[in-house]
Order: C-alpha cells, then structure tokens, then sequence
C-alpha cells in the first residue's frame, strides 16, 4: 500500500485515505459556451496515458478533504512529488 | 532405532508422546515433530498422489517448499483446510489428517492409469486436446478436467473460527529467523529501534535448527531478544507479500498447533509498515532432474539433515547421496555421524576437494565421481538406484531406501521480487541473487546467495544413456512437469520463459516452483542454446505460500462484511415488522406487513392510506449538504441547472445536477434558509458523490468563491408526511409556524419547534399529495415519529416503506435518478428542460447540452407506458420493440425504468427510455416475454392529479 505525502497536512499517509481524481492541469474553459465541438470534446475527453511521468489529481478525502496536484510514475508506482492546486506543473 | 526415529537427537520432547491420526490410522509421534517427521518415524513413506498422473509421492523436502506432501487437516464441522504442507503442520494430540488426490486409497489409486497413459499427457495437453467439438466445453470436457485434476477438496461448511487482524509499525522489520536474521536482529537490538522478526516456523533458528553446534548460540540469542523490550517476535508467522513502500503483509498461525481448536482467534493478519527491511529468507535446496527423481524415498539432502538433527529421524536404513554440490556431502557426513546408514555418495562432478573425499574415507563412505544416477527402482518407496560411470557408460546397481539430491542452492528472492527489486544472475551459483533495491531494504545470508554450503556445478538433466523420450525426470512434482515437457515447448516454437511457464506449468502449482523454477530455466536454456539471463525469469507473486480466506478476510465477513448505516427511527421499523431493503449501505423499510399481508397487499394499502389520509415515511437517508457563505448563491447557479440567485430565503427549490458532460448525476429539493445559507438535498445513494463533485468545482475551478460545504446527512433525522389529513395532524404539534397555505406554501421552509424538538420544516411532496418533511437532530428522529404516530392515530396514520415511495413518485412521474436515468440522459430526454435554466450564461453540463450527439434526434427518452392489458405490470429491465414480427436478433429500441401496480388507478403504469419516445406518444410498442409479447400504448410520465391540484391545498 502506497504512502502519499499529502501537501496540505504536510504528512505521508496510506493511500486508503486518498482518491485518485483523473489527469491534473485541465482547466475548466472560463467560457465554454465560446468553445467550438472540437475544443469542448478536447476538455470533456481527450486524456494522456503516458508511460511514466504523470500530472494526476489526488484528494485526501479521508483526510483535510484537499484536492492536489502529484507526478506519479505509471510504471514504478512511485510518485515523484505532490503539491498543492493551483501551483504550476512540476 | 526404533523403526526410522533414531536412539538420541534431535530437538522433539521425547517425553511427551503424541497420537494423531493419518488416513484414519493411528500413529505416535513426539512433540515437537511436524506430520512429515512423525510419518518418517513411523516407516510412512507414501504421502500422497501427484496431480496429473497420480504418481505415488513422498516427501521431497523438510520445510514450506514442499511440493510433494500436501495433505488436508480436519479440525471439526467447518474447520477442514486443505493443500497443508505436511512438513509445516505441527503434530499435536488428536490431529486428523489425510492425504489427497487419491481412489480409493492411497496406496491402491484408480487414477494412476493416467500415469501407465503418460505418453499421452504431454505439454499443452489440455489446451490442444479440449479444443474441439465447443459444445463438449462445459459438459464433458469442465467436468472430466476438474474430477481428474485438483488438489485437496475445497471445505463446504461455513468456517466457524475467528481470524483477527492488526496494524504494526516498526523501524526494522527482519523476514526470517535463521542465523543471518538473528544476527540482524542481534546488531541491531541496542540501538533504540523497533524491531519486529518474524519466522513460519515454530521456533527461532531457521537452519541452525538443523545444527546442534549452533544450539548454544541459538539459545543465547533467543533469550536475548526475548528479554529485549524493543524487539517483537512473531513466530508461526508468514510474511506472504511485500507491497508498496515497505508494507508487508504477514499471518500468523495462533491456534491450528493446539488440541483446542475453540481458543481466541485462529489467524492473525499482520499488516506491518517498517522503515527498513532485511530479508533472511535462506535459500531452498534444489533437486536434480533424473529418471525416477519423483519414487518415494528420494528427497533433498538439506532435509535429510533437518529430519535427522532437528527431529532425530532417519530418512532411510542405507541412505544414498546424488550430489552436484559440496553440501550433499556434508549434510551425508552428519548422517553418518548420526548412526545412518551410508550406502554410496554418487557425484556428477569429475572431481571434488580432496578434504571432502578423505572425509569419505575415513567415515568408510563409498563415493563415485564422475557417476550419476539413471533410474530408480521401486513404485512406493526406493529399494535401489541404477548408476551411470559416465567414463564408460556402464551401469551397476546400488541397493538403497532412500536416495538424497543436492544439486547446489536456489535464494529465495521471493518477497525482494515482491518489493521490485531487480535480480542479477550469479553463473558460479547457477542463480539469481539480489541486485537494485526498489524500498529500503537489503538481504542477508542464503537469501542474497550468500551462504558457506561449498561449491557445485549447475546441472539441467543428469546424462543418461536412455532413450530420454521414455525417461520421467520430473522438474515440477505439483504439477507433474518433466524435462520433456520443457523441450517439447521450446521445439513447438515458445522463446519466453513467461509462456513456456503457462504453456507446460512449470512453476504454476500452489508451491509457486520453489523446487522448480531454476531447474525449469537451465532446461530452456540448454534447449535453447542461449544462457539463462537471455530467456528470462518469471515473476514471483504474492502470497509467499497458500493462506487461508479466512485471515485475509479477517472480521469482513457476515454482518461485517461491509458497515450497514441505519436511522434513529431503524429500530421502531424493526419492532414494527418492517421488511427492509439495502440502499447505499443504508437499511431502509421496504415495506410495512400486517399479519396476512403479502408485499403486493402491503404496498396498496400504504398507497391507499397516502392518498386518502396520511402516510408517514423515513426519510432520513436522504443527502444533505449544508452550503454557507456570502458567495454560497452564486455556487449553486454554477453547479445546478435552474437559477439560485433569485430564489427567496424561506422558499425551496428543485435542483438538477448534471455532470460536465450534460448528463444527469442527481437530484434533489433544496432550501434557502438565509441569504448565505442553504439546506442541500441529494439522493440517498449520491450524497458522497455529490459533495465531492462540489468540493472539486469549488477547491479548483472556483477556489475564490467563499463556500463551505458540510455534509449533514447524519445531523437530520427527516420525517416525511404526505397525505390530505397531513397539516390536520401536524398543526397542534408544531409551535412558531403557521402552517396556512397562504404563509406556508407549497415548496417553502420554515424554522420553529415541534414536539418540542427544533426543527426545519420543509412544506414538500414526492407523493403529489400535500406533505411536509420534518428535519429534527438525529437522536430525536424516534421521539417525533412516536409523537406523529400517537396523534395521527385519529386519521389512521399509515407507515409506509421505499416500495409504496415507489410507486407513489411514479404516479406522479417523478424520476429516480439511477433508476430513470442511466448516466446518458439529458435534462431534455428525461423531460425535465422546464428545470434548465434558459438564460444563465453558463453551469456545470451547458456547454455539452449542445454537443452534436446530444442535439441529434434518436436519443432515447422518458416517456410513460400504460399496457393494453391494464393488469399487466412489465418487469423493469424488459426491452422495447417496435416491430414484433421481425426477426431475432431484433432492433431493440428501448427499455421498462420504472413499474409498478398502481391501486389509486386499479391498473398498471410504467416508465420507459425509448428512442425518439417523446413524439411517440400514442403509438403502440411491443415488449417480448418469454412467452408472450406485451403490448403498451406511450403516454406522459404523469399519471395522477396532473394539474397539481392535490398539491397546492
Ligand atoms: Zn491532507
């Protein structure tokens, strides 16, 4: 079970207190109603799955509640860093 | 000696004897002796029969690699565990056991015919000869597979015992307790660590065990330990998996060793977060893979030495040794010490050090170099062995019973591979050791191939001058996997270890190839002509070896199983004869019975008394979010569909949630309390989802709108009650609300008291009839719904459960999201556009209710279905047709959501998702029946009072 270093509490927790909450950095158009099909199908479903590095979103939901940012490895498992929204990608 | 137990020796309390039972015979044994060392004792040389060719087999090893002995312990009713390792189960008074894979008896078996029909049970046997005709897969071929193959039968009764389980945390975690663990755990006693080691044995000592000089030391330094407060010793113990970030998981065997089986908890998982890890795993001696390797009587030198020395057996009378490495002689050195019989020691190698060879001499040890073994004679235990001088070719024949391998040393890089460190390959071990760590964790001694056995030379098939086609040199015993196999593989054309793996099984069976792997890889290697690395190695894989259900599912079983959440009022349903349901882990009244009363009956008349009178309902396993701050209006015109802003306090709303796809994802009434505050419902089983669906939006699309959120689900206990005679009941009751239509309409709130109690009362209906649902603090939910009760007793008050709930929304078409709804319906096919808001610039889903799949027309919609036959109700689920006279497969155009028999209209309704449904209404559709095809005609979704009258009195 992997510990995940939760960047509000500033502690390493197991991840049974987490969940995971998709790809980090999309952010919501600040107008959709301006987004063409294309640009909306982009935002609403087009997702990476790379292999290795990954920005995913995480939130201590048994926890502080907070949504965060983490680069996790989708080979290792490991993750690289955690930090909080809102933060630029690392 | 009496029979095989020798005069002195060993560590077994020969003051305590034991009697057990075998296959029904009585044995002796002493305590301290596993069910493999008091067999031996006893002269039992027969085990058990293997699994495809139900050959006679016997021990092969002494310790949890055992792949041959697998034998089932009866405990009692419900207490049966198959597939134990007779060299793990320690002998106690009255301990049942029996052996496995064997009609009608062990030594006369009616499936060894498989064994004389070898020859026809090659590699991929199965695969290639069950493939055709397909309709023989399910009723001849599964049925013929699963009577011939198996291991011990899978218990039947319900395991009455208690498995407990528990959390530990330790700076140092040591895996194995044999003298490379002990010594880790010595090093690091007097520093102020945790330490927890663990062992599977029953005591401390792993190898030493097996080696009175080391008895002394072992004793000291168990004592030590045991006196050391920070070190924890956890014996019977298996750490059967190493998982992320050094979490270990590990059972410990508590009560299975004892008479008493009734004693506290059988089982007790351990799941234990270290700092740092140190793996003394040991390593696991390996077979050598000769014609008749598999007789009764031939086994792994190392474990003659533990019979001997830990337990004082003798594996045989005249013991011969088949050796490729220095520490067969050794271990036949300590035999002949021990006063055991020594009839030759037969090496591969064409020359060994000389210390070994004068030792030889002077113990007056017969020794062959340069020889081999080529066959083995006897069925049920060893009588001789024929050997090969592999300078002429001749062969002569040894007179033995009992043959000893040791074909050098495997590490058990078991639980490292576990953790994903990575192996490098050792060509003077002939094996795999340890290299790149990926946790914080090393290997010590044998298991990091470490060890002070001598030297050897790794050998994949001993030579042999017959026709290696006839030969069975087995490579697995569990699975019955010979060299041959393994060549057959690779001639047919598999490269990867990984498939030859699947393809024959070798290193497949409960054993996970302890014995077998290496020897299995030096096969495909030589087969292959490529070195060992260039091939491959196959993963390892929790669990370490066999655990029970029972300890992994610990206390999660029965009610426990997973948490039942229930109200304040759950226990005046349960004294009332309520028939509950499961919803979202919430046990809710289904339905209330009357003496007589089948649910049909039961339902009607709730709905009757709901119509009619009043009806009174819990509902407090709705939703319930509470939203406060100054921009808390503002949130909500963002997320739901409909306007917020505009919405007075003291007047409720109905919301519609829908996902950023523009599908619909809840639902529910909520109500404006003051200008920063509002009172949130959702659907029972969308409470969670819903608040973290707000919580992302609000934390990180919307991080500077000042909202809380707080979810209040189990602050409330909600009364619901819905009926003409409802404000009647409730006027006298409630203090500091004027309950008049005219200041308390339809969807309002107001705050004041009832019963005494404070409360939020809200005016609402999901029945169409006039209701209100009172919210009171949860710890006096009961105390009201009594109250109501008592007065209402004058209207005849009905209690009423989700079915009649049911039926009573659906009269009125108002949908259940999840029910209705199935994650692709829009605001517009549900029919419920009058709750979008046209003119807001923007919510969560606008943008996509504009997506080209969502604008086209076909899309399947809401619609009502009233049977030409009024008694038939359709089953939820049933398709739609349009067409019944086309022909299968046929064009299914939608399906029954919602039905129910409807007594206020004596007749059935239903709802159904129909492509194009809303410009249907009026056609006739078709809904095939095994049997019979129904006939509805498409209507509205409102079936009663749909004006509304009912509601605004
Ligand atoms: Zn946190």
């Amino acid at each position: 079970m992997i510990l995940i270093h939760c960047p509000y509490c500033d502690e390493k927790r197991p991840e049974i207190e987490f969940a995971n909450a998709g790809q980090a950095h999309i952010a919501r158009p600040l107008d959709p109603s301006g987004q063409n099909d294309a640009e909306w199908e982009d935002y609403l479903f087009i997702r990476a799955n790379p292999r290795g590095r990954h920005h995913e979103r995480w939130r201590h939901i048994h926890g502080c509640g907070r949504f965060f940012n983490a680069v996790r490895d989708t080979v290792t498992d490991k993750f690289e860093t955690t930090y909080k929204a809102g933060e630029p990608r690392r | 000696m009496s029979g095989f137990r020798l005069e002195t020796g060993g560590r077994v309390d020969r003051s305590q004897p034991v009697t057990f039972r075998f296959d029904g015979k009585a044995y002796q044994g002493f305590s301290g002796d596993t069910l493999a060392s008091a067999l031996l004792a006893n002269g039992v040389m027969l085990f058990g029969r293997s699994f495809k060719y139900h050959r006679p087999r016997g021990l092969v090893a002494a310790g949890s690699e055992e792949p041959n002995a697998l034998i089932s312990v009866d405990r009692g009713p419900g207490r049966f565990t198959p597939n134990l390792r007779a060299t793990g189960v320690e002998i106690h008074d009255g301990l049942k056991a029996f052996s496995q894979n064997r009609w009608p008896s062990l030594s006369m078996d009616f499936g060894a015919i498989n064994d004389r029909l070898g020859m026809f049970f090659p590699a991929g046997f199965y695969n290639k000869t069950f493939m055709w005709p397909r309709s023989f897969w399910d009723r001849v071929y599964e049925p013929a597979i699963r009577k011939m193959a198996g291991l011990g039968d899978a218990p039947t009764a319900e395991d009455p015992d208690i498995y407990a389980s528990t959390y530990a945390h330790c700076d140092l975690l040591i895996i194995g307790a044999g003298p490379a663990g002990i010594d880790a755990a010595l090093g690091a006693m007097d520093t102020n660590k945790r330490i927890v080691l663990i062992d599977e044995q029953d005591e401390l000592g792993g190898g030493a065990l097996a080696d009175p000089a080391l008895w002394p030391w072992l004793e000291r330094s168990v004592k030590a330990l045991a006196d050391a407060p920070n070190v924890t010793i956890l014996t019977r113990t298996t750490a059967f998996g190493y998982y992320h970030d050094n979490f270990i998981g590990a059972v410990q065997r508590l009560t299975d060793h004892l008479p008493d089986v009734t004693h506290g908890s059988r089982e007790k998982l351990w799941r234990i977060r270290a700092g740092e890890v140190v793996l003394a795993q040991g390593a696991i001696e390996r077979p050598l893979v000769f014609d008749g390797n598999d007789t009764p009587g031939v086994m792994l030198s190392s474990a003659a030495r533990v019979f001997a020395n830990r337990y004082g057996v003798a594996v045989g009378k005249s013991v011969t040794l088949m050796a490729s490495h220095d520490s067969g002689w050794h271990d036949v050195f300590t035999l002949a010490k021990a006063g055991i019989g020594i009839a030759a020691i037969i090496d591969v190698r064409e020359s060994v050090d000389s210390a070994l060879m004068r030792e030889a001499e002077r113990l007056g040890i017969t020794f062959y170099l340069h020889h081999g073994v080529v066959g083995v004679n006897g069925r049920h235990g060893v009588t001789s062995v024929d050997i090969c001088n592999y300078d002429d070719q001749r062969v002569h024949r040894v007179e033995t019973d009992a043959l000893l391998m040791a074909g050098g040393w495997t590490p058990s890089v078991h639980l490292w591979s576990h953790s994903k460190g990575s192996l490098k390959w050792r060509d003077d071990l002939g094996a795999y050791v340890p290299d790149v760590p990926n946790e914080n964790v090393h290997c010590v001694g044998g298991c990091s191939g470490d060890w002070d056995f001598g030297k050897g030379t790794v050998i994949d098939v001993l030579p042999t001058p017959k026709d290696q086609s006839r030969i069975k040199a087995f490579v697995d015993y569990q699975n019955d996997v010979t060299a041959k196999d393994i060549k057959l593989a690779v001639r047919e054309g598999f490269r990867s270890i990984e498939h030859i793996k699947r393809y024959t099984t070798n290193g497949m069976a409960t054993d996970q190839g302890k014995t077998s792997n290496l020897n299995g890889l030096q096969i495909a290697s030589s087969a292959l002509n490529k070195p060992v690395p260039d091939i491959g190695l196959t993963s390892f894989r929790p669990p370490y070896t066999p655990q029970t259900f029972g300890a992994l599912a610990g206390h999660a079983k029965g009610a426990l199983f997973q948490p039942t959440r229930t109200t304040n009022i759950d226990s005046w349903a349960q004294a009332h004869g309520a028939v509950f349901e499961l919803v979202a882990q919430w046990r809710r009244a289904r339905y209330f019975p009357k003496a007589g009363e089948d649910m049909h009956a039961a339902v009607n008349r709730e709905c009757v008394a709901v119509r009619s009178s009043v009806g009174i309902f819990d509902a407090s396993t709705l939703g319930k979010i509470e939203v406060v701050g100054p921009d808390a209006a503002e949130f909500l015109n963002r997320m739901y569909t409909n306007p917020w802003k505009a919405l007075e306090p003291g007047r409720c709303r109905y919301g519609l949630l829908l996902k950023e796809d523009g599908f619909i994802t809840d639902d529910g009434v909520s109500a404006r309390l003051a200008p920063d505050r509002f009172h949130l419902t959702t659907t029972t089983g969308g409470a969670a989802r819903v608040l973290n669906m707000m919580e992302d939006y609000l934390q990180t699309e919307w991080p500077d709108l000042d909202v809380w959120l707080t979810s209040t689900t189990e602050q409330y206990a909600v009364i619901a009650l819905q009926g003409p005679n409802a404000r009647k009941l409730l006027e006298p009751l409630v203090e500091g609300i004027d309950l008049s239509a005219e200041a308390f309409p339809h969807m309002a709130i107001r705050e004041g008291m009832i019963c005494g109690i404070k409360t939020r009362l809200f005016r609402v209906s999901f029945t169409g009839e006039l209701g209100f649902e009172i919210n009171v603090p949860t710890a006096y939910g009961r105390f009201v719904w009594e109250q109501l009760m008592a007065h209402g007793a004058q209207y005849d008050i009905t209690p009423y459960g989700t079915e009649a709930m049911h039926v009573l929304r659906a009269e009125k078409g108002f949908i259940i999201v999840g029910q209705d709804t199935d994650g692709t319906v829009t605001p517009f096919d549900a029919g419920l556009d009058w709750a979008v808001g046209k003119k807001k610039p923007d919510f969560v889903g606008k943008r996509s209710m504009a997506r080209p799949d969502i604008v086209a027309s076909g899309r399947k919609q809401l619609v009502g279905l009233l049977t030409d036959d009024p008694n038939v109700v359709l089953e939820e689920g049933a398709q739609i047709v349009a067409d019944p006279k086309q022909p299968i497969p046929m064009t299914m155009i939608g399906h029954v959501t919602s039905s129910y028999w409807s007594e206020t209209l004596g007749r059935s309704i239903a709802m159904a998702l129909v492509a194009g449904g809303h410009d249907m209404v009026g056609d006739t559709l078709y809904i095939p029946m095994p049997g019979k095809t129904h006939t509805a005609k498409v209507s509205g979704t409102v079936f009663y009072d749909p004006e509304g009258a009912r509601l605004h009195v």
